[in-house]
């Protein structure tokens, strides 16, 4: 009975939302000037890069945040921060192989020219990020254990490098007498650059570690749980 | 049509369908791509509102939020993907079944 309500539904969801969409203002000018008024203040070149990790850099802490939240989740269902259990793909073939001591060294450089360009172009600490968590899949699926040669309390000092630098830049500034989240002015850049290095390792990391520890490991017959051997 | 008008009901019906997709699917891997879909369909709807105003630059704001969405996406993707391998190892099933019957729980 449910079933039939499911599309005349997401009918009327669509209608609102169009209705909704058609009822926008005509073009005003967004935050555009707004933003493009204070990029000096904000230790950038990039206008994305200046919203992103200055004017708002409270949501993309809380970004880090939810990246760091899925990875608490998926390691809790492996019940253990040691990702070295969990049964890996046998070593590929010779080729993927080729292909890979080829192509990881060429990421971890792109990576780190997307880091630096992010200040003045497209580009950035996510970008770098997304590229590190790549390059790290790309090691599992050829059969290196990849990300799980990272435990304990490295792991852990890695995974929650980025979210912990920006707290302690966030209330760090306090100290100064600045209010929560402001950068102060003329080392905004420098600050800057650090949060992004720390965000594109911590992200590398969390995405590959999301990719090894998604597989769960093998259970035995009897119901017991074991790794892979 | 302008260009803002053809982008923003292409996002209205990527959500719907999407949408309608993770409602009705059965199979859990289906629903994944259908939260992906919505998503999808959310980031242009962003994406385009940047670009109304051709005279000028692109608005960052919503390019910021754009990023910060697909971040969370893929979180979410993430631990979706490894509680339905998660289900798949408990239950041997991948799809979550219409019950045959009221039974006297009603």
């Amino acid at each position: 009975m449910s079933r039939l309500l499911t599309a005349p539904m997401t009918f009327a969801i669509g209608v609102i939302l169009t209705v909704a969409v058609l009822d926008l203002p005509e073009i005003p000018a967004g935050l555009t000037p707004t933003v493009l008024a204070s990029m000096e203040m904000s230790g950038v070149g990039h206008p994305v890069t200046g919203v992103l990790l200055n004017f708002r850099g409270y949501d993309t802490w809380l970004e880090v945040g939810v990246l760091l939240l899925a990875m608490q989740a998926v390691l809790l269902l492996q019940r253990s921060y040691d990702l070295s259990l969990l049964p890996s793909d046998p070593p590929a073939n010779p080729v993927l192989s080729w292909f890979t001591h080829l192509l990881v060294p060429a990421m971890v450089l792109v990576a780190g020219y997307l880091l630096w360009m992010g200040t003045k172009a497209p580009g950035g600490a996510f970008q770098a990020g997304a590229i590190l968590g790549a390059a790290g899949v790309l090691l599992r699926l050829a059969g290196y254990r990849s990300v799980a040669v990272l435990r304990g309390v490295l792991m852990r000092a890695l995974l929650l490098m980025g979210f912990g630098l920006f707290l302690v830049v966030a209330v760090g500034v306090m100290a100064f007498g600045m209010q929560f989240f402001q950068y102060p002015g003329r080392p905004a850049g420098e600050i800057i650059f650090a949060l992004e290095i720390a965000i594109s390792v911590a992200t590398g990391l969390t995405l590959a570690a999301l990719f090894v520890g998604g597989r769960p490991a093998r259970r035995h017959a009897d119901g017991e749980r074991r790794g892979s051997h | 049509m302008s260009q803002f008008l053809l982008y923003s009901l292409a996002s209205v019906a990527l959500f719907c369908i999407g949408l309608h997709g993770l409602i009705a699917h059965r199979h859990l891997l289906r629903k994944i791509v259908a939260m992906n879909v919505m998503a999808s369909g959310v980031f242009l709807l962003l994406v385009s509102i940047a670009r109304r105003n051709q005279d000028m630059v692109a608005d960052p704001v919503p390019h910021a939020m754009v990023l910060t969405g697909i971040v969370v996406a893929v979180s979410t993707t993430a631990f979706a993907l490894a509680l339905a391998r998660r289900i798949c190892l408990e239950t041997g099933r991948v799809s979550i079944e219409e019950e045959e019957e009221q039974g006297d729980t009603q």
